[in-house]
């Protein structure tokens, strides 16, 4: 197998495809929020990351939207993981998860980052960076 | 007989397989020797004209300048306005013709197929002046529903702009047909060429367009260089689109004349070394015959049609081989057309993914995006062989059995 065909082996695992078929947290959320829209105009993904803070704590998190598998399960993944962190832990999260996705070795080690590691193989596609950073980028400024 | 070894690019990637001319085709050796050329023996800025290596650059601008009006089939080279491509060509008739002409109240028709390039000029025009964009609907196979066309155009039409090819589906729209319509009304006709120059053989003189924009970049050519060929009464009563050197005849203090056709359009320093290459551009593609590359392609898109449409859970958009050019526009399953592009870049094969500039036509197909692959000259089997390669593995990958 050529390095190319392995990466994207790598890149697609099960489990990022399972999220892209079967999203958790997609829908609009109940109760007051905000929402958060991040598109990419060169390929048509759409992420609407709704949000909502109770104190400092993550109360309520979904999204909507439509795109690629990879924007879509990160959108999946990422809610999952920051639910119920606090803003400055979700941040945090959010900087190391960063740092996986540009390349990152160490970062894509992190146990910290439980599931979303499964995404660390979008660090070999600089053409897909931005789908598996769009959910992050529509939370970072949610959480501002 | 492959045409690879005359492409540099290609020549030196034996694995890659090009399917992605409708954005940008590669450049025959021809075309970058004769960029090298004009710049190593005759640089100098044309119309300056006072020394001779000055006028050898000129003569080699215009003699480009001619070489398009050959090629296009136009007897007047002096209404061939070059410009960076195909939007700003369109852009140029949008602001000088449309500025002077359009009015609140009249109407702009262009069709739900067209790039944004062939789009968004007429609905800003529209917007600026109070006056209607009109959108004619498609048939269900991606053509111009010709008999909603005829009724759409009115007395109060003052343009109908629209694309000669469709770059999102490789539609063949029936140029001389519109064109009629057009003139019968009292319109203008403005043809996107971008998706034709490269792949019909087009006679402007005999199409009955009023104006016809192409890049050069899609046939060939080097980027940065196209063209607006326009009927000649229509150009001369047009005001200039931009001000600037080389399109001046007299500068008063308190007003300016202008230089004649085709500088009246060409505001500074003109692209001679671009020209010159997309001149050979032409004498490459005519070397083949515009019906040879038709031809080509033609059954290239027959074998792919084919090919994919024999997978399971592919969707091809547009119509049948014989009225689109070199595009297929595709979708499998459920699988995202960039994570399709992604799959297929691992096995070589250059595909575009998205929207493709023509988001009014995606709202229509009802999807976000689609895949497409698009064929050319230096095209083979071989590269059909490779992305129904590809597609298979993205299938796997992806595997359920819905896809």
């Amino acid at each position: 197998m050529s390095d190319n065909a392995a990466n994207i082996q790598a890149m697609y695992q099960e489990l990022i495809l399972d999220h892209y078929r079967r999203p958790r947290n997609k829908g609009e959320l109940e109760g007051e929020h905000t929402t958060v829209a991040m598109k990419n105009p060169l390929c048509g993904d759409e992420v609407y990351l709704h949000l909502s803070l109770d104190g400092e704590r993550v109360s309520g998190i979904s999204f909507t939207g439509r795109g690629c598998s990879i924007s879509q399960a990160a959108a999946s993944m990422i809610t999952q993981a920051v639910k119920g962190k606090t803003a400055a832990e979700a941040e945090a999260l959010g900087l190391r998860y960063r740092e996986m996705i540009m390349g990152d070795a160490a970062a894509a080690q992190d146990k910290s980052l439980g599931q979303l590691r499964a995404l660390s193989g979008v660090s070999k596609f600089p053409a897909r960076v931005k789908c598996a950073l769009l959910a992050w980028n529509a939370l970072e400024e949610g959480l501002k | 007989m492959s045409r690879r070894a005359d492409f540099p690019l290609l020549a030196a990637n034996p694995g890659l397989h090009y399917l992605d001319s409708a954005a940008t085709s590669q450049k025959p050796r021809a075309v970058l020797d004769a960029i090298v050329n004009f710049y190593e023996t005759a640089n100098a800025n044309p119309h300056r004209g006072a020394y001779e290596l000055s006028v050898k650059a000129t003569d080699a601008y215009h003699g480009a300048r001619a070489r398009i009006a050959r090629f296009f089939g136009v007897a007047d080279p002096a209404t061939v306005i070059f410009t960076r491509g195909t939007t700003e060509a369109i852009n140029l008739v949008a602001t000088a013709w449309g500025g002077a002409n359009v009015s609140e109240g009249d109407e702009i028709i262009v069709t739900a197929m067209e790039h944004h390039a062939n789009f968004v000029p007429w609905q800003q025009l529209a917007i600026a002046k109070r006056a209607k964009l009109r959108i004619c609907e498609l048939e269900p196979d991606g053509t111009v529903k010709l008999p909603r066309l005829a009724e759409l155009i009115s007395p109060r039409t003052r343009i109908v702009a629209f694309s000669h090819v469709s770059n999102a589906l490789g539609t063949i729209n029936p140029a001389a047909a519109i064109s009629e319509m057009a003139r019968k009304a009292g319109a203008i006709s403005v043809c996107d060429g971008a998706q034709s120059a490269p792949h019909l053989s087009v006679r402007f003189d005999e199409l009955g367009v009023d104006f016809y924009a192409f890049s050069g970049h899609k046939m060939l050519g080097p980027m940065g260089i196209g063209a607006l060929i326009g009927r000649r009464e229509l150009l001369e009563a047009m005001p200039p689109y931009q001000t600037g050197g080389d399109m001046i005849e007299f500068v008063n203090d308190a007003d300016t004349t202008w230089n004649v056709l085709p500088h009246k359009f060409e505001a500074g320093t003109p692209n001679a070394a671009n020209a010159v290459g997309l001149a050979a551009a032409a004498d490459y593609l005519d070397s083949i015959g515009m019906d040879e590359v038709r031809r080509h392609e033609r059954e290239l898109i027959e074998i792919a049609m084919a090919r994919l449409a024999a997978i399971d859970g592919i969707r091809i958009y547009g119509p049948s081989p014989e009225h689109r050019s070199g595009v297929v526009s595709f979708t499998l399953g459920d699988v995202h057309p960039h994570d399709l592009a992604t799959i297929l870049d691992g096995a070589g094969v250059c595909i575009r993914a998205g929207h493709h500039c023509a988001q009014p036509l995606m709202r229509r197909l009802n999807v976000p995006a689609t895949a497409r692959a698009s064929f050319y000259v230096y095209n083979d089997e071989s590269d059909v062989d490779a992305l129904v390669s590809g597609v298979m593995t993205a299938k796997k990958i992806f595997g359920r059995a819905d896809v």
